[in-house]
């Protein structure tokens, strides 16, 4: 076995819920003496997020980006302790936007964001309110839910078709699916895309950014691995 | 307590490409300058080295090169009636902040105006009528000709060290040049770069429909280079961070691999970098500059008198300060008087992704901001009959890749998944196996789209932010249906398994979450009297003679062109009367 079952045991001792967390089974056939991934035993014990948040992010991004054997899924490539660091960073923190008011959120999409939130309230509010909203109608929490269901609720939040007492469904899941995408494909020194993984998956040779030897071959499929910023190589 | 310095001959406001080419002017000339930049030091090393430069989420994404938008931003809003609202995170435009300003991240797609493009009033009344011209759309003809121009054109090209091959070389139509473009004096200094795959598969498919497709002039040096500045260069390497990115081969042109070598260490030169300038001082009179105040790094506020002031920020920000120092009348949009703000103008890009089989590797990761394109002018301009068209201007076609970086630049089908296995599934199937032709599109002026002060948003320094009333016309959805139309039969013949168009459609509003172009235009125009424009050929103040203004601010409507070159035309035009001129006997270049 691959890394992936570590990976799901790595998830489950973080506390997330067996729905998460993948099989019984398969957690005890991997503490079952293979030999572990030194990359899977990474924990991480995240600074922004609470407990609860982290158990709805986790299981977001599981199903946002299924580990699903075709490249690595997003929990195994370190998007959720991307996404706790970049709310750590400036990023997280709004600096990158404008946030002087007086803020109209009823201004027509067209122009732009208009919420009063940085990414850190998008992900406070939206969270709690989007546990809130799924425990009303399934009686659960997210990350407790089967993936059916939590793909449902994904594709209501996408769509803007629950009402959460809290920011915009659709602007909360914008923010997320954003965020997730950036943790898949970002160099790995910022916490996903671990071991460049993402990369490997669609040919991305990361950091490389010398192609002169390839002017004269183009249609060939370039032939070499990743390298990341701080030098590790794919 | 205000600082006030000691007088120097010339203040420049803004330290981005034109002013680089002014600050070599003035100091050429032995004058005493300062150059003010809002933004921080930079250079290739250490600001660009590699590999911390080809980092897709910090510079692509975050943009930790541009104008911090928490600081100062526009508002936009569609129509007059509307309240404008803040562009609190970037899409639409990106705004350059620091020394070599936008010119650090551009992709260098360095072009020349069409000939045609400096009359364009003149030109569509002689060729369609006065009456195929819009009473609304508010185009004018430059007060400046292509052939006066042109030597500063060729001149610029050489200083970027452009790769191209000339179409119209004294007169004559040379096979694989662009044969629209207006006559040149001189090849480009550089040869082409060699095409990508995908610039390949379009020049093919454009042949065989009858186009005579041409490399795009690219400011990414194809081999090592020596300017004639003696500034040296190397060459491209296709490294796929062009855009958004500094380059850390000495190969884009930017002010720092070009120009700014030069005036390292010119006793008469000083550059004060984190100085914001926050007005133009004017006499009693209001019709001289006295020089600029400006709040300096440590936040004290700054007098620096001067006899000359360069304004040379990036449009908007040159069409705030004149508004904010009280020089011009604005523009009022209802009555049709003042120029302050009037004219402002966009680009309209469309474009169409091919999506092929796994069988073609595209490799979308090699490629350079305008190196390895093709591209086609047949659509641009006034290149072709727009009897029966129904609008005015044109677009260019161009294919190719800047870059597969793969969080921003993951062309997926629109029927695609946006996350889960299926989306997964999809990244996996095209990612590497598509490409993408598009179009940049003029925009006319118009008597409702311009620029003034937001009554409500202010800046960090309590300064009121400037304000974008803008949307589209019919002329530009017509115009974009049309050449997107082109577009896609070209991809057609590049035979992909299926493709789709992504087009801007009556109804649609201005967008500012999506990018689009950087080459915002307008509202400082250059024009022939007071009435009509903010500044005369030689880019002077009509106002305060002492002041002159660069950038795409002059430009009466825009292009279908990147708007550098032109840009750039216009501003050694002006430095070569300044010189020759106005520092003998200043005053008004051009009685008014």
């Amino acid at each position: 076995m691959s890394k992936a079952p570590n990976l799901r045991r790595r998830s489950f001792l973080l506390g997330l819920a067996p729905a998460v967390a993948g099989t019984l089974g398969t957690i005890a056939s991997s503490a079952s003496g293979e030999p572990e991934d030194p990359g899977a035993k990474r924990s991480h014990l995240p600074v922004f997020f609470n407990s609860a948040e982290w158990s709805f992010l986790n299981a977001s991004v599981d199903r946002l980006i299924p580990d699903d054997g075709n490249g690595p899924g997003g929990l195994d490539a370190g998007v959720a302790v991307f996404i706790d660091r970049q709310m750590e960073a400036p990023y997280g923190h709004g600096a990158y936007w404008y946030m002087q008011g007086p803020f109209y959120p009823d201004t027509p999409a067209t122009l732009g964001y208009q919420l009063r939130y940085t990414p850190r309230d998008l992900y406070r509010l939206g969270i709690a309110a989007a546990d809130r909203a799924f425990l009303a109608a399934k009686g659960l929490p997210f990350s407790k839910a089967s993936a059916e269901d939590r793909d449902a609720f994904l594709s209501q939040l996408e769509a803007g078709t629950v009402q959460l007492d809290g920011p915009p469904a659709a602007i909360f899941f914008g923010q997320l699916l954003t965020n997730v995408r950036e943790g898949y494909f970002a160099d790995p020194m910022y916490g996903g895309n671990r071991d460049m993984a993402a990369w490997k998956a669609i040919g991305f040779p990361g950091a490389r950014a010398d192609f002169t030897d390839w002017l004269d071959q183009q249609g060939r499929a370039y032939p070499f691995g990743p390298v990341a910023i701080e030098g590790d190589r794919g | 307590m205000v600082v006030h310095l000691k007088p120097v001959d010339a203040v420049i406001i803004g330290y981005g490409w034109t002013g680089a080419i002014m600050a070599k002017t003035l100091t050429d000339e032995g004058l005493s300058v300062v150059a003010l930049e809002r933004g921080p030091a930079r250079d290739t090393s250490p600001d660009f080295e590699y590999p911390r430069i080809v980092d897709e989420l910090k510079h692509g994404i975050r943009g930790d090169l541009w104008q911090p938008l928490a600081k100062e931003t526009v508002t936009v809003r569609h129509s007059l009636n509307d309240r404008a609202a803040p562009y609190r995170q970037y899409g639409s435009f990106v705004l350059g902040n620091g020394v070599g300003g936008a010119g650090v991240h551009w992709n260098g797609q360095q072009w020349r105006a069409s000939p045609e493009d400096l009359r364009l009033r003149s030109h569509i009344t002689e060729r369609y009528g006065k009456n195929f011209i819009p009473d609304d759309m508010t185009i004018e003809d430059y007060p400046v000709t292509f052939e006066e121009l042109e030597p500063h054109f060729d001149h610029f090209e050489k200083v970027c060290g452009v790769s191209g091959r000339a179409g119209n070389l004294r007169g004559q139509i040379r096979p694989g040049g662009n044969p629209f473009e207006g006559v040149r004096s001189d090849e480009f200094p550089n040869p082409p770069m060699p095409d990508i795959y995908s610039s390949q598969l379009f020049a093919k498919a454009s042949i065989e429909l009858g186009y005579k497709p041409f490399p795009m002039p690219a400011a990414n040096s194809s081999r090592a280079y020596t300017n004639p500045y003696g500034v040296r260069m190397g060459p491209c390497n296709l490294c796929g961070f062009c855009e958004r990115f500094g380059c850390y081969l000495y190969s884009k042109a930017a002010p720092q691999t070009t120009i700014l070598p030069i005036l390292a260490g010119r006793p008469n030169f000083e550059v004060r970098t984190d100085s914001q300038v926050t007005k133009i001082l004017l006499d009693a009179t209001g019709k001289r500059a006295t020089g600029v105040s400006y709040i300096d790094r440590d936040g004290r506020e700054v007098e620096q008198p001067a006899d000359l002031v360069i304004l040379a920020a990036f449009q908007m920000h040159n069409v705030r300060l004149l508004l904010l120092s009280g020089i011009g009348t604005p523009y009022n949009p209802r009555s049709g008087t003042g120029v302050v703000g009037k004219n402002y103008a966009y680009q309209m890009v469309s474009g169409v992704t091919a999506f092929f089989g796994k069988d073609v590797e595209m490799n979308p990761f090699i490629g350079a901001g305008a190196g390895g394109q093709q591209v086609i002018d047949e659509y641009n301009s006034d290149h072709f009959d727009h009897s029966n068209l129904g609008f005015i201007g044109g677009s260019l076609i161009f294919a190719g890749a800047t870059g597969g970086r793969p969080i921003a630049q993951m062309a997926l089908p629109p029927d695609a998944p946006r996350w889960g296995s299926g989306w997964k599934a999809a990244v996996d199937k095209h990612y590497r196996h598509t490409s993408t032709v598009s179009t940049m599109g003029s925009v006319m002026s118009y008597r409702d789209r311009y620029l003034d002060l937001d009554p409500t948003y202010k800046d960090s320094n309590g300064q009121s932010l400037l304000r974008l009333t803008f949307d589209w016309h019919d002329n530009e959805y017509r115009m974009a249906a049309f050449s997107a139309a082109r577009v896609e039969e070209i991809v057609r013949a590049m035979k992909p398994e299926r493709q789709s168009t992504h087009l801007w459609r009556p109804g649609d509003h201005y967008d500012v979450r999506v990018y689009q172009s950087t080459h915002t235009t307008g509202g400082a125009i250059i024009g022939t009297n007071p009435s009509n424009s903010v500044i005369n050929r030689y880019s002077q103040s009509w106002d305060v003679s002492n002041l002159f203004v660069m950038g795409s601010s002059a430009f009466p409507q825009n292009i279908g062109y990147n708007p550098t070159g032109l840009l750039a035309g216009l501003a050694y035009f002006s430095a070569a009367k300044i010189r020759e001129t106005y520092l003998k006997t200043p005053g008004p270049l051009v009685d008014a």
